[in-house]
């Protein structure tokens, strides 16, 4: 299902035409990273909050004295977005109900990159999410610490060659395999948790619209292609994020109410060459060691179908004593 | 007079937070704790006060959620201690530049190194140079002040800058005290409801914590630093203001019996009381001694410290923390520096004392006094001194 083709065609009455990132900001040619916060400020729309951490995204739309935001935002450092956007969206609870502020609803949105959400940031977001608070957080993963420099993170795909994990006789680079938090945040009970890609744009409006309507807290993990630090040409950026979508590397699924559900479906999985071959930090990867991340694919992937084809939504289970008969 | 009721200071404190109508409260109890979150989290149960609770995962986020919530336009409070307020250190300086005006209860412990948890100084010496106001109480009385003040003190627009209340921990916190709270209607005139600069609201978008290059960066610490020194008259302001309502005096050199002694003692915090009974017994045998504590740590009272020690010809200065390898105690740099260009000036002899808890006793401040009184003017100044530590 090629949603992108029909872009042009359904675009003009699809998406908000205001921009609540503007241009001029300073993100590099073919940033997947910030078309992402684009389109979901698209989504989103006016009634928000913005709680950026520290992270490429800061760094290009907040030099002063200028600014990218037409939206309220806060920046405060890298590890705290998930905090900060707790005390926002507690502050404007207690604002709005003892009215302070107009009595309306405004989304808290904390937005992260991989370090700030799956190394630094985990410890934050864990807590937000585990106390509940009425925030959509949005990962924008481009796979390594990119702003200081490219320095793997715990999202960094195996195999892939950064600073801190350089590709060299005796190693591969990336030697771990990639954390899996959209898994993590499954798992704190979070009503609403979704993959997504710049690269299927509806697909993550719809996300992010459907995570704004949750009264609680809702992740969005978000694969964005990053030309610099994976050394690819800028111009594929869009392709490079449908070729991991259909090599199955970062399927695009969505857990609503414990419910999984593929929300792009692959008839068949590309060969995972096709996604890693155009990627200069792939480069240097033998027949076997791609072999082997084809064969993690797989797996992974079957993981996920065997969620989507099981699973049931948390609402319909009910404790059946007459399992213990 | 309102009735004065026998409470615990902690409770004490977070029972002034209480009458505050704070917004948000976010707490973390890292060890060691207070009972200032538990008793919080009692009144915001039962309803006393509409605030929202948020009961974060760590110190880090603590600050940083109250940052959030005091960026949105809400009166927002935290309290810590000792390795919570180093866990904090991050964000303090943050939270000064983007002047938001929280306000924050330390419980002053000792910094692990081994854990120790008792009552110390070194968990705010640290955080010295963060940009907040930081005040110093010396009982349970100057702990509800200090804590309601504490707010008027940060969100005044003259100032706009976040502000800490050091209660000694154990010492203080954890002592029954006498307490006269002030009149909740009182209260209400004293601080009205926060008037924010800027919000964090769709209707009038704004930026907060932008990032600086070197072409700003500089100009952004002066203003800093001259928001947070040009804060002092403010606050006297504030203090004259509560002196009205309430009849208590605060000032940021507080002096006992200090006008003509030859010899000064100088403390920050609880210590000051333990130390005006050694006076009052050294002034019974005949020596002239006098007592100065400190209540703002930052901005420092140049003016008001200076003054205060013009006529005497000693000083001693106590410190409840160290600087390791360096000058000794913070205070009694501070004060070097201070007096350094002053043509006349006393003696000064360092002391660090208190450490971990350790007790200071009325006979101590007497041993220390009669060792300086003995000595005169003769004495080698060392630059620095343990006070009764073995080793």
């Amino acid at each position: 299902m090629n949603i992108i083709e029909n872009f042009d065609l359904y675009a003009p009455r699809l998406v908000d035409k205001k921009e609540y990132v503007s241009p001029g900001h300073r993100a590099c040619q073919g940033c997947g990273e910030v078309l992402a916060l684009r389109l979901m400020c698209k989504a989103l729309g006016p009634d928000v909050v913005i709680a950026n951490a520290t992270g490429c995204m800061e760094i290009i739309s907040s030099m002063y004295p200028y600014t990218a935001w037409e939206v309220p935002w806060i920046h405060v450092a890298f590890e705290n977005a998930a905090s900060l956007g707790s005390g926002v969206e507690a502050g404007l609870k207690a604002l709005r109900r003892k009215k302070k502020i107009p009595d309306r609803d405004i989304k808290t949105v904390a937005v992260a990159g991989d370090g700030g959400t799956m190394d630094i940031g985990l410890q934050a977001l864990s807590g937000a999410m585990e106390r509940g608070h009425d925030m959509l957080f949005v990962c924008l993963d481009n796979e390594a610490y990119m702003n200081t420099g490219i320095q793997r993170s715990s999202g960094t795909p195996m195999g892939a060659a950064t600073t801190t994990s350089p590709s060299g006789k005796v190693s591969m680079g990336q030697q771990t395999w990639k954390k899996n938090v959209t898994e993590i945040m499954v798992a704190h009970g979070v009503p609403y948790v979704a993959t997504a890609s710049p690269s299927y744009p509806l697909d993550f409006m719809n996300k992010v619209k459907k995570a704004m309507k949750v009264k609680g807290p809702a992740y969005i993990h978000c694969h964005t292609v990053c030309p610099t630090g994976w050394r690819s040409a800028s111009e594929i950026t869009i392709k490079l994020g449908r070729l991991v979508v259909e090599t199955g590397m970062f399927p695009l699924y969505e857990v609503e109410d414990g419910k999984y559900r593929m929300t792009v479906e692959v008839d068949e999985l590309r060969p995972i060459e096709d996604y890693l071959k155009p990627q200069g930090r792939f480069r240097h990867l033998t027949p076997d060691q791609i072999e082997m991340i084809q064969e993690r694919i797989y797996q992974e992937y079957n993981k996920l179908l065997d969620k989507v084809n099981g699973l049931h939504a948390w609402s319909d289970l009910k404790y059946d004593w007459g399992l213990f008969e | 007079m309102a009735k004065r009721v026998g409470m615990e200071v902690a409770i004490a404190a977070a029972e002034a937070v209480g009458l505050c109508n704070i917004d948000v409260a976010a707490v973390y109890p890292i060890t060691p704790q207070s009972h200032m979150a538990e008793h919080l989290s009692e009144l915001v149960a039962d309803g006393r006060i509409d605030a929202e609770f948020i009961t974060v995962e760590s110190e880090h986020s603590s600050i940083s959620a109250v940052a959030g919530a005091s960026a949105t336009g809400a009166r927002a409070y935290t309290a810590t201690s000792s390795q919570g307020l180093m866990y904090m250190h991050e964000i303090l300086p943050i939270v000064s530049a983007m002047r938001l005006p929280v306000a924050m209860g330390i419980a002053n412990r000792a910094v692990s190194g081994p854990l120790n948890i008792l009552n110390d100084h070194s968990d705010i010496m640290p955080q010295r140079d963060c940009g907040w106001i930081a005040l110093f109480v010396e009982n349970g009385q100057e702990a509800v002040d200090l804590t309601i003040q504490s707010f008027k003190i940060a969100e005044h627009p003259d100032i706009m800058l976040p502000c800490c209340v050091n209660i000694d921990g154990f010492q203080l916190t954890h002592m029954v005290e006498p307490i006269e709270f002030p009149d909740q209607k009182l209260v209400n005139k004293f601080l009205p409801p926060r008037k924010p600069y800027a919000t964090l609201h769709p209707d009038k978008p704004v930026s907060m914590g932008t990032f600086a290059m070197s072409d700003i960066f500089p100009e952004a610490m002066k203003a800093k630093d001259e928001a947070l020194k040009s804060s002092k008259k403010t606050i006297l302001k504030i203090w004259d203001e509560w002196e009205k309502l309430f009849g208590r005096r605060y000032r940021p050199v507080e002096t006992y019996r200090a006008d003509d002694a030859d010899i000064l003692l100088m403390t920050m915090g609880s210590m000051g009381e333990t130390a005006e009974i050694a006076v009052d017994e050294l002034r019974e045998k005949g020596v002239s001694v006098g007592l100065i504590k400190l209540r703002l740590w930052r901005p420092f009272p140049f003016e008001e410290f200076k003054a205060a020690v013009r006529k005497a010809k000693t000083l001693i200065v106590t410190d409840r923390a160290v600087s390791f390898g360096g000058p000794g105690g913070p205070v009694s740099t501070e004060v070097r520096s201070a007096l350094y260009d002053e043509n006349e000036r006393p003696a000064i002899y360092s002391y660090i004392i208190g450490l971990g808890g350790r007790d200071v006793a009325v006979t101590d401040f007497v041993t220390i006094v009669e060792e300086a009184a003995q000595a005169g003017e003769k004495r080698t100044v060392k630059d620095y001194e343990f006070y009764g530590v073995r080793g």
